[in-house]
């Protein structure tokens, strides 16, 4: 057997001179991608893009089909919701490379665009093929006025800026029940002192369904199915917009704003075009939302969306359009499963379950070999274990404590509860008023470990993991199911903007962003 | 009834020149306050060109730890130490407790970024997860009601009691407010201008890699920086519950928003212009509420950081930086 008979690996020719080292090893480096994940991504790409996506939205399509729960469909139309807000966020963010904190005022503008022109508010009730596109058509026009005098702010300026227009919308949607001609309304012998114009703090009620063809839509059903169809329009613009000659240029300003100024390309209308194609996308995602709540209220585009749907795309990766997608369905089925009472947190015991596979995921992919990762659960269960009998023995009080169950109940919580109970230590009266005190301390020293554990590296990291997951188990337990419905959600939702930003700044999905120092 | 009086149509009592310089002392008292939290945002942003949205949090600490010194020692209607002490005791608090956290801050959510030379949007978003994450840690720590400082027990009442010199009426808590504020600003000059640690983030922040060639150890410029722009934020968190009454876990996302604006107006990686920024800022607000509306206030805010940012988008003191390419 000679050497010509060995099969050849695929192999990229040496970087020459003149040649960037890392776009020529790109193609490499695709190729180069091992194991189970490898194979996939290979066989995935292998199927047209159109079909892709078709199977994706059929599959989508059918939900409504298996389950006659009002529930799940009502989770599955915000999530659709979500993914066109991450869709159009994504455009700014992601492909432009804008930072737009201000996203969340064209959200709120559709909806409340919408709840204006259909609702009893003024007596207007426009059919929905004629306020939808005039809201959104209103948007993008926002869009552009709020860009403008941005458009000459890089990165950190235009954040600001942007994110006080968000401010901005939300005081003057809560002040916009007392509004007059600088207070000189009796002077210029107008009838009424103020007028109200979006119902202030309570927001406008009463907003119509979508009307259209003398039809309402009012089952929840339909409103899964015409956000679900403008997801599927949106996306597919999107990926047309992305590798149109527009779309590469805006991924030039993302990677080098001067650089493309110099080729020629009109900066400041691309960043314009960005900004309003994402308002486009927000407000229309807001007109839904008002019809789905059949309501505009201030407090529904305020900054806690905002940072959900940043989550949304930093997770799924910026720039990439199924990421937007797949980050939304993560993240508002996370957010559901937090939220006590509900049935995914039946499913998933009160998002305990949610809590402890997302640990084992991310231990299964960053632990390797497997022998460290045996080691490390191991470890844990056996720490757990031991404290547990050690407690158990000196302070016998000091194991008998109960968990909370789905439904707000304490209980000995099944066979999870069961295994939990002899693995945590939790004293009798856990949950009872004022304990929580002693249980803040724990929390601020899983932080502690959890930030000592980035200053470690090898076996000592491996060691002080152990001690950390029990902890985390423990501190989830005691003391975060139970705020569940406020804090312990979005506190999770900020820590993994932070660990992704580490980690893995590009996201799920995303391409890595050369750096060019 | 709410009026949006612009032209005319004032109130008697708001043409009275009393009124007038009542509006300009709570407007410097504001205004040191806000100059405070601008210079953290400057001093880190001139040397990291990093936008820190944790700054306001770091505040909200600072003011709870304020509060924490103050009900340990009895609160306010009798304290177990002398009024002066107290005031000392949790001025120190605060100013350590939010360095150090500053400092955490630093080493755990910006440094590895640094250190992988992360594209520039990244630190921006980790500061807003930073941001967020200190919020909603503060609401499961100490819950989302407001925490009364009760100022107006301090000694008696005679702190928050106005009293006259000549046409003006101040209390002691302004004076305290601003005195403090001016004498952590004379300390902070100089320290930047006078001691070996200031020249270090001198040239730092005029070229941060030059410094580092010429063997200044900038991770430790860089501690030191958010050490001290978090420990005058932390002075300002306990100001703001002297002066306010009261804290809560939200109350730095408004007050950062404002000194930002602040340090925008007076150039932003400059130490005066933060400190004229404040002021500015301080006085322009406090007019807005005396003669106009307190609904509006930050809308005026955001129009006068709009107007400089196309007027003069250097800001009072900045010096253009040219883009190197």
């Amino acid at each position: 057997m000679t050497v010509s008979d060995l099969p050849e690996t695929p192999r990229a020719p040496e970087p020459g001179i003149g040649v960037d080292e890392w776009v020529a090893r790109s193609a490499e480096r695709i190729l180069g991608r091992g194991g189970l994940a490898g194979q996939v991504q290979r066989r995935l790409e292998q199927v047209p893009a159109p079909l892709r996506f078709a199977s994706a939205a059929g599959l989508a399509a059918l939900i409504p089909v298996i389950t006659s729960d009002d529930y799940l469909i009502r989770v599955a139309t915000v999530t659709a919701v979500y993914c066109l807000l991450a869709l159009g966020l994504n455009v700014a963010v992601g492909f432009a490379g804008l930072l737009d904190l201000g996203y969340i005022a064209y959200y709120g503008f559709g909806a409340y665009g919408y709840a204006m022109l259909s609702s009893s508010k003024f007596g207007v009730h426009w059919q929905a093929w004629a306020s939808i596109p005039v809201v959104v058509c209103a948007a993008i026009a926002l869009g552009f006025l709020l860009a403008l005098p941005s458009r000459r702010l890089i990165g950190d300026y235009l954040a600001i800026v942007t994110l006080f227009f968000g401010q901005i919308f939300y005081i003057l949607v809560t002040q916009g029940y007392r509004v007059s001609l600088l207070g000189l309304n009796k002077d210029l012998g107008l009838r009424s002192a103020s007028w109200d114009v979006t119902g202030g703090p309570n927001g406008i009620a009463n907003v119509d369904g979508f009307r259209a063809f003398g039809g309402t839509a009012q089952s929840d059903r339909a409103y899964f199915y015409i956000a679900l169809v403008a997801v599927v329009v949106v996306f597919a613009a999107l990926h047309l917009a992305n590798r149109s000659r527009t779309g590469r240029a805006w991924r030039a300003l993302h990677d080098d704003a001067l650089a493309a100024q110099v080729m020629s390309m009109p900066i400041n209308w691309l960043k314009l075009l960005a900004v309003g194609v994402g308002a486009a996308a927000g407000a229309l995602a807001g007109t839904i939302n008002a019809a789905l709540l059949q309501g505009a209220f201030p407090d529904d585009y305020n900054t806690m969306v905002l940072i959900t749907i940043y989550a949304i795309v930093i997770l799924g990766g910026a720039g990439s359009l199924t990421g937007a997608v797949l980050g939304a369905i993560l993240v508002n089925i996370g957010l559901e499963a937090l939220r006590p009472g509900t049935e995914f947190s039946d499913w998933t015991a009160n998002g305990r379950g949610l809590f402890y596979v997302t640990i084992l995921l991310v231990a299964l992919a960053k632990l390797r070999p497997w022998r460290r990762l045996s080691a490390v659960v191991a470890g844990t269960i056996a720490f757990g274990v031991v404290l547990h009998a050690i407690v158990g023995a000196v302070w016998p009080r000091g194991v008998h404590g109960l968990i909370l169950n789905a439904t707000g109940q304490f209980d000995h919580g099944g066979w999870i509860g069961w295994a939990l109970r002899h693995w945590l230590v939790l004293p009798a009266g856990t949950y009872q008023d004022g304990s929580y005190k002693a249980f803040n301390y724990l929390l601020c020293l899983l932080i502690a470990l959890v930030l000592c554990l980035t200053l470690v590296r090898g076996w000592r990291r491996d060691l002080l993991l152990v001690p950390t997951l029990w902890l985390a188990a423990f501190v989830y337990e005691t003391r975060l199911v139970e705020e569940g419905s406020g804090a312990t959600r979005f506190l999770l939702l900020g820590a993994a903007l932070i660990v992704v930003m580490a980690a893995r700044p590009q996201g799920l999905l995303g391409r890595p962003r050369v750096e060019i120092v | 009834m709410h009026a949006l009086h612009l032209v005319g149509y004032f109130e008697p009592f708001q043409l009275t020149w009393r009124y007038l310089f009542a509006q300009l002392v709570a407007g410097l008292t504001l205004g040191s306050l806000y100059a405070l939290m601008a210079l953290g945002y400057s001093m880190v942003y001139g040397i990291l060109k990093l936008l820190n949205f944790a700054h306001g949090e770091v505040f909200m600490i600072g003011s709870y730890i304020g509060y924490f010194v103050l009900t340990a020692l009895g609160g306010s209607a009798n304290p177990s130490v002398p009024v002066a002490l107290l005031l000392v005791l949790m001025f120190g608090a605060a100013m350590i407790g939010s360095g150090v956290l500053g400092v955490v801050v630093e080493r755990f959510a910006y440094r590895p970024l640094r250190r992988a030379h992360a594209p520039r949007i990244a630190p921006l978003i980790s500061a807003l997860g930073v941001s967020f994450c200190l919020q909603q840690l503060a609401s499961i720590f100490f819950t989302t009601q407001y925490k009364q400082y009760d100022p107006f027990g301090l000694s008696g009442g005679t702190l928050t009691t106005p009293f006259s010199i000549g046409a003006f009426q101040i209390s002691w808590m302004q004076l305290i407010v601003i005195l403090t504020a001016a004498f952590l600003m004379v300390v902070l000059t100089q320290l930047v201008t006078r001691t070996q640690i200031g020249r270090a983030m001198r040239a730092t922040s005029y070229d941060l890699e030059a410094a580092a060639m010429m063997g200044i150890d900038v991770d430790r410029v860089v501690v030191f920086t958010f050490f001290v722009g978090s420990a005058l934020a932390g002075a300002g968190g306990v100001m703001n519950g002297l002066y306010l009454s009261n804290t809560f876990p939200l109350v730095g996302f408004n007050v950062g928003l404002i000194a930002f604006t602040a340090a925008v107006v007076g150039g932003i990686g400059s130490i005066p212009g933060a400190m004229l920024g404040g002021l500015a800022i301080g006085l322009a607000k406090a007019f807005a509420i005396g003669y106009w509306s307190s609904a509006y206030q930050d809308v005026i805010v955001f129009c006068i950081l709009i107007v400089f940012l196309l007027i003069r988008p250097s800001g009072i003191f900045g010096v253009p930086a040219p883009e190197k390419v």
